[in-house]
């Protein structure tokens, strides 16, 4: 690796000098047609690319095509009589032993030999390897170096490669995110081939127990999502009735009342509630808040589960509320001045001027916000799983336990799993739905937002 | 042409004991500061942004029933005097304003007077059109409401129509009412700012390049406009034409880098300016 860097450093000198040569020395670099730094680059990208693409692809077939050659060179009585599973168990015996870690079955001569053959493989691969890459790394570079006239577009050469790296980095994002919906919605499919869908929408039981192996007795399972959604529904309410007054209420406290000294210390601050991690947010609330409001709930004779719907949805308004604020703000300040003036020289007081005036104007983006941060509320799952509970209860009662979509998710998916049992795909469907459903308050929110900042620009 | 045709033009040595009373120090300024019936008076007002002075030393009146045009290159201060005169700079970070305004003898910078009314009093139309994003009845209704100016939906809906009539709107959007303001052209955008204003009916308007995005048929009906508000209200405004500011306009005051170089009779000005400055900005030898 060191050695390919050495070699793309050394050609992009050569490239640099070459370029300034061919120009008639460094006097004359404006006949030459890009800058010499161009060059450089040119010719280390034509040493750097090919020779690592070489070495991804070795690396990538260099396993099996030595694995196959062992394989071939096996004594016939050995191989004879294996299944494909043995065959495979005993190829890993000899890699094991080739790298020389315990072995699981007894080494027989022939295994030995086998061993030996293998490792013996494995270092010409890896000579012959470095070998090519170097190759292809020089000839790369002389390659370069011979087109370097001062003719060469080699700005444009070096920014279309630039170009398609950048393309490609995206295409990688776009393409994870498209095979993450097309997995998840394979999944639910599958799902939804065992359990039906209205079975799943509607159903208002939840208990997702299935038997692992067919002589188990176990329950059939249920599949209810509804108390999952009305659970996920109550909390995301509280959260929101926490965040959006005190978020609103803090943003237009510190865009139009706040001096600016408050201002600069108080808007960071309030952004550090964001930077906290969630599991912090969690544990607060399961062992600080919750027996609080057991307490207080119980001094006014309330039963109170220990794990509740309001400790949970408390805190993750907490969390929320400089989402709230931070997006509520920024739209606040978008308002032009000039709508604020125009309200004064009528005279408006300034809380009739933000009543009436600027809160309308900002309307539609703090809408937005306020939407953006339901979908975060939504999706959000370590404070509930810490503070909310794992019954899946049909009830409204913020005092009562209750589970959340995303919470089920969690608990379907760690354990031992089977991943075609009903239990595990029940998982996706759920997260098919979360996605669903964040992902349409999203598109909402960001069309609002964007026609609202169409208006003023 | 007005009222002013047969005053005598008095020289800054003219300035009353009354005046350096209230004023404190006398401005360097040529010709009339005074009229005979004014609304406002200003004597010797300063205005610092920070540490730095915007105007220096401006003394003028406002007259009832008159237009008073304020001219002069870019960054003299016209725009600042004129967000003096209702309290306008009270919002700017920075701004410190000295001297004595009043508005019909009420001294306005006084601690005891709350913009907030006084602005209901001295409107104010800006540059750019600024319609509040609501409807075009409710950009009108606003003011009223606010102050509470009206006792019956009736009232209002009369008080509305009225404002747009006057500022010659009303033909042009009766039958929208309920569309939004900002869906306007800019020259009815402006006009409907017009009638804003007057829907809260002040004494006194201000107008601070009112033209100055428009194009010159909305240009003439403003114009227009302002000669007809003329009768009801004492209007200040400040403008970069010339031509505006001959055509609508009985004083003009010329300001220079915060100094209010002459103030005078409109025609006088332009037909026979007195200071060097004024000269050469109106022949265009100043930009
Ligand atoms: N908010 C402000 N903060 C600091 N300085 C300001 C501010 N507003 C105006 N100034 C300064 O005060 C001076 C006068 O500005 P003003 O806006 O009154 O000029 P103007 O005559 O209206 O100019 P224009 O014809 O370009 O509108 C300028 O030098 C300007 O830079
Ligand atoms: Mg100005």
């Amino acid at each position: 690796m060191l050695v390919l860097l050495a070699v793309m450093a050394l050609a992009y000198h050569g490239g640099r000098k070459r370029a300034i040569t061919s120009a008639g020395g460094a006097g004359q670099i404006s006949t030459l047609h890009s800058l010499p730094g161009y060059y450089g680059f040119y010719a280390a990208l034509w040493a750097g690319i090919p020779a690592l693409l070489l070495l991804g692809l070795w690396l990538g077939i260099q396993d099996a095509v030595v694995t196959g050659l062992v394989k071939s060179a096996l004594p016939a009585q050995t191989l004879s009589g294996l299944s494909d599973g043995a065959l495979g168990l005993l190829l890993n015996d000899v890699k094991n032993l080739a790298s020389g870690s315990i072995v699981g079955g007894t080494v027989t001569p022939e295994i030995q030999a086998a061993a030996d053959h293998f490792a013996q493989l494995q270092r010409l691969a890896n000579w012959a390897m470095w070998l090519l890459v170097l190759a292809a790394a020089s000839g790369g570079m002389v390659l370069a170096w011979g087109q370097t006239k001062p003719r060469m577009r080699a700005r444009n050469r070096v920014e279309s490669i630039v170009m398609g790296t950048m393309f490609l980095c995206s295409l990688i994002a776009v393409l994870t995110t498209l095979g993450i919906i097309l997995s998840v919605l394979f999944e639910s499919l599958q799902f939804f081939q065992k359990i039906h869908p209205a079975d799943f929408f509607l159903g208002t039981l939840w208990s997702p127990q299935t038997a692992m192996r067919t002589d188990q007795v176990a329950a059939a399972g249920a599949f209810g999502a509804v108390p999952l959604f009305t659970g996920t529904l109550l909390i995301s309410f509280i959260a929101m009735a926490v965040a959006v007054p005190i978020g609103l209420m803090a943003a237009i406290y510190l865009s139009e009342y706040a001096p600016r000294q408050v201002r600069s210390v108080a808007k960071p601050l309030l952004e550090i509630l964001a930077g906290i991690p969630t599991v912090v947010y969690g544990f607060f609330a399961a062992l600080t808040l919750a027996p609080v409001i057991r307490a207080i709930g119980e001094s006014l004779g309330l039963e109170v589960a220990s794990e509740s719907a309001l400790a949970a949805g408390l805190v993750m308004g907490v969390m929320i509320i400089p989402f709230v604020s931070s997006l509520s703000d920024d739209v606040i300040n978008a308002v032009p001045q000039a709508m604020r003036d125009g309200s004064y020289a009528l005279g408006a007081t300034q809380s009739e001027t933000i009543r009436r005036v600027v809160i309308p104007a900002a309307l539609p983006g703090i809408v937005g916000g306020i939407l953006l941060a339901v979908s975060r509320a939504i999706g959000e799952t370590m404070i509930v799983v810490m503070a909310a509970g794992l019954s899946a209860n049909l009830t409204a009662n913020p005092l009562a336990s209750v589970t959340t979509v995303t919470v089920q998710i969690v608990t379907l998916l760690t354990g031992d799993q089977e991943f075609d049992s009903a239990k595990t795909l029940a998982a996706f469907a759920l997260g098919l739905t979360l996605f669903l459903v964040t992902l349409v308050l999203n598109v909402i929110a960001l069309h609002i937002v964007r026609k609202y900042r169409e208006q003023y620009e | 042409m007005s009222t002013l045709a047969s005053e005598i033009v008095r020289d800054t040595s003219a300035i009353t004991a009354a005046d350096l009373a209230r004023g404190g120090r006398v401005s360097g300024t040529i010709g009339d500061i005074t009229t005979p019936d004014p609304r406002m008076v200003c004597r010797g007002v300063n205005v610092w942004y920070g540490a730095k002075q915007a105007i220096k030393e401006v003394g003028l009146d406002i007259g009832k029933n008159q237009v008073v045009a304020m001219i002069g290159p870019s960054g003299c201060g016209k725009s600042t005097f004129l967000r003096c005169l209702n309290r306008m700079n009270d919002t700017i970070d920075g701004c410190r304003v000295q001297g004595s305004i009043q508005l019909d003898g009420q001294e306005i910078y006084d601690k005891r007077v709350d913009p907030v009314p006084l602005r209901a009093q001295v409107g104010m139309v800006f540059q750019k059109p600024n319609p509040f994003p609501k409807s075009i009845y409710e950009n009108v209704a606003y003011g009223p409401r606010i102050h509470g100016l009206t006792n019956s939906k009736a009232e209002l809906d009369a008080l509305v129509e009225t404002s747009l009539r006057k500022a010659g709107l009303w033909n042009e959007v009766k039958d929208r009412l309920d569309q939004p303001g900002t869906g306007l052209s800019g020259g009815q955008q402006q006009r409907l700012c017009i009638a804003r204003t007057i829907a809260v009916s002040p004494e006194v308007i201000l107008m601070d390049e009112p033209c100055s995005a428009l194009d010159p048929i909305a240009t003439a009906i403003i114009e227009e406009l302002i000669d007809e508000l003329r009768e009801q209200y004492a209007i200040a405004i400040v403008t970069h034409s010339m031509q505006q500011a001959a055509r609508v306009s009985q004083r003009t005051a010329y300001f220079h880098l915060g100094d209010l170089v002459e103030v005078g009779e409109t025609n006088q000005i332009f037909t026979n300016p007195r200071h060097q400055l004024t000269e050469d900005y109106i022949t265009g030898r100043f930009g």
